[in-house]
């Protein structure tokens, strides 16, 4: 009885999303044709359709490298941030000395780590790698922090009188409350660590979306460009939907908003 | 050992001179002071008290969850701690406090999953079943709801149903009701009388509302605020059998006539 209403609401919801991007490209096709842009600016909507039906190999071909970089980095750095939250729930001392650390490498500007880092490890997946992991790291780092803490001092009360361990505590109330906060960070690292693998190949690759976006640029093969940017999007906007999915399966308890 | 010497073995609960301070960086709160009480075994008492008269304080001194800054508190012969330790304490708090990703038999499951395996040799009772629990607050066809689909009164029955899992010696309660309307309020306290006469637990219940405190306890303690001393005890000469047309009786008039002059001569002072 619920499934139903649910499907409508998903039906209008993707009807809605489905509009909203026919509008964007009536738009696009309106603007090139109104103001005669160069069409090595940007292209009118067709040129890149036919991009991408004609290049279909060849953005596929370079989509796999970038994914295997965006999913790996993706992995290494959130399965590195939860560790390190939970060593930071753990203990005071270590998240006050530590945490500074986190938040500068954050602050590098990832242009000018990029290159250091190709130097560091060569011109192969390493870098790329490295590079996605570490535009996940920050944000899951402290999103968990929040997480593992997101319970009240009258749960922690209730643990006590229960004479339950700090085990006890972590796995059956902090885990818990962290779940929301791990699939918000999942979310957002989808994204940034597709960006991530593309920016490092930028520094230096011979494929990856980040390597075909530059040579089409320098080639001027404006629709090309394009089209290269549809499929990176697509590809994180994919990451992100599915982490949804897994969410609404895991979250059952939280009401939907 | 928590068994009590032969003469003590009627007290549950002993406070003697108790007094205890909060101090942040510059002030210190003076929660209690000199407070001496004992609670009988099988005993309902019920600690009424205005907003900030220590309510709270005392049954989480009873329930170790902080210290006392002077005095002696002995629960069951032995320290809090160690009737904490043992399960012999069961909590319910005033905001139910249920672990919203556990379903109603989860929750109530909660106290059998944590702490030492020797809570159950040493509470010397064995542990009860979650779902007769969930039978006994009314709650038996809602075992695999989870808190948000419960109204706050089933929430604060699944509270009762968790504190009573490991069939502690001792339960403490800390405004239960507070939350709930006065028609589900009078349907609990019904409830909790039941359940007291069939688990034979004693029960520390604190309550600001004096008709609650009347209707429920054997013995009533009055507590003054800031700082929480007490007013005195009164004991409550009713009939065991409470229904709720006693309220209408002139002795429950009369008994909560007593309970508010000693609440307000506490004020006074
Ligand atoms: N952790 C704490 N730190 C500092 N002061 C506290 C703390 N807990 C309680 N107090 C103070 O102790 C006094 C008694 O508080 P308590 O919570 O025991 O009152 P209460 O009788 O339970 O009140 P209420 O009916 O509002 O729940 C108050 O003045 C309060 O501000
Ligand atoms: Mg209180």
């Amino acid at each position: 009885m619920r499934s139903a209403a649910d499907l409508r609401g998903a039906l209008a919801r993707g009807l809605v999303a489905l509009s909203g991007i026919a509008g964007g490209i009536a738009l696009w096709w309106a603007v090139v044709t109104v103001f005669d842009v160069a069409p090595y600016v940007v292209p009118p909507p067709g040129d890149v359709w036919r991009s991408l039906t004609g290049d279909f190999g060849l953005l596929m071909d370079n989509l796999w490298p970038t994914a295997q970089e965006a999913l790996l980095g993706f992995a290494i750095g959130n399965v590195l941030a939860i560790a390190i939250a939970i060593v930071f729930v753990h203990s005071r001392t270590v998240e006050r000395s530590f945490f500074p650390v986190a938040v500068f490498v954050q602050t590098l500007p990832l242009v000018a780590v990029a290159p250091v880092l190709v130097l560091m490890l060569g011109n192969g997946m390493a870098p790329k790698v490295v590079i996605a992991a570490l535009m996940t790291l920050f944000p899951t780092l402290v999103n968990m922090v929040r997480g593992f803490n997101a319970i009240s001092p009258q749960t922690v009360e209730l643990f006590r009188v229960m004479s339950a361990s700090k085990a006890d505590l972590f796995w059956r109330a902090r885990t818990y409350a962290a779940l929301p906060f791990l699939f918000t960070a999942l979310k957002i690292a989808s994204t940034s660590a597709v960006i991530g693998a593309i920016v490092a190949e930028w520094i230096g690759a011979d494929e990856g979306l980040g390597y075909l976006i530059i040579n089409a640029t320098y080639n001027f093969q404006t629709p090309l460009l394009y089209s290269t940017m549809i499929v990176a999007s697509l590809f994180a906007l994919l990451l992100f939907a599915l982490i949804g999915i897994v969410e609404r399966l895991v979250v059952t308890w939280e009401d939907d908003g | 050992m928590l068994g009590p010497p032969a003469t003590e073995r009627t007290t549950a609960i002993s406070i003697d001179g108790l007094a205890v301070a909060f101090t942040s960086r510059r002030t210190t709160v003076t929660a209690l002071e000199g407070v001496t009480l004992d609670v009988r075994e099988r005993e309902l008492l019920s600690i009424l008290g205005p907003s900030g008269s220590g309510k709270s304080t005392l049954l989480r001194v009873i329930a170790d969850l902080i210290p006392a800054s002077a005095g002696r508190v002995a629960v069951l012969g032995g320290t809090p701690a160690s009737a904490r330790r043992a399960r012999a304490i069961g909590f319910v708090f005033q905001h139910a406090e249920l672990l919203p990703w556990r379903t109603a038999i989860d929750n109530v499951k909660l106290p059998l999953q944590v702490g030492r395996r020797r809570a159950k040799a040493a509470s010397g009772g064995e542990q009860a079943d979650p779902r007769e629990l969930l039978e006994l607050v009314g709650l038996g066809d809602r075992a695999d709801a989870y808190p948000r689909q419960l109204s706050g009164g089933m929430r604060q029955r699944v509270a009762i149903a968790r504190a009573l899992v490991t069939r502690p010696r001792v339960l403490l309660m800390d405004e239960p009701f507070g939350a709930l309307d006065e028609i589900t309020r009078e349907a609990m306290n019904r409830e909790l009388l039941r359940i007291w006469r069939e688990t034979g637990t004693t029960i520390v219940f604190v309550t600001h509302s004096i008709s609650e405190a009347v209707f429920l306890s054997q013995r009533i303690a009055v507590l003054t605020p800031q700082p929480g001393r007490l007013a005195g005890t009164l004991p409550v000469d009713l009939p065991a059998d409470r229904r709720p047309e006693i309220r209408d009786t002139p002795e429950f008039v009369a008994v909560a006539a007593q309970a508010r002059a000693l609440l307000e001569g506490g004020a006074r002072r």
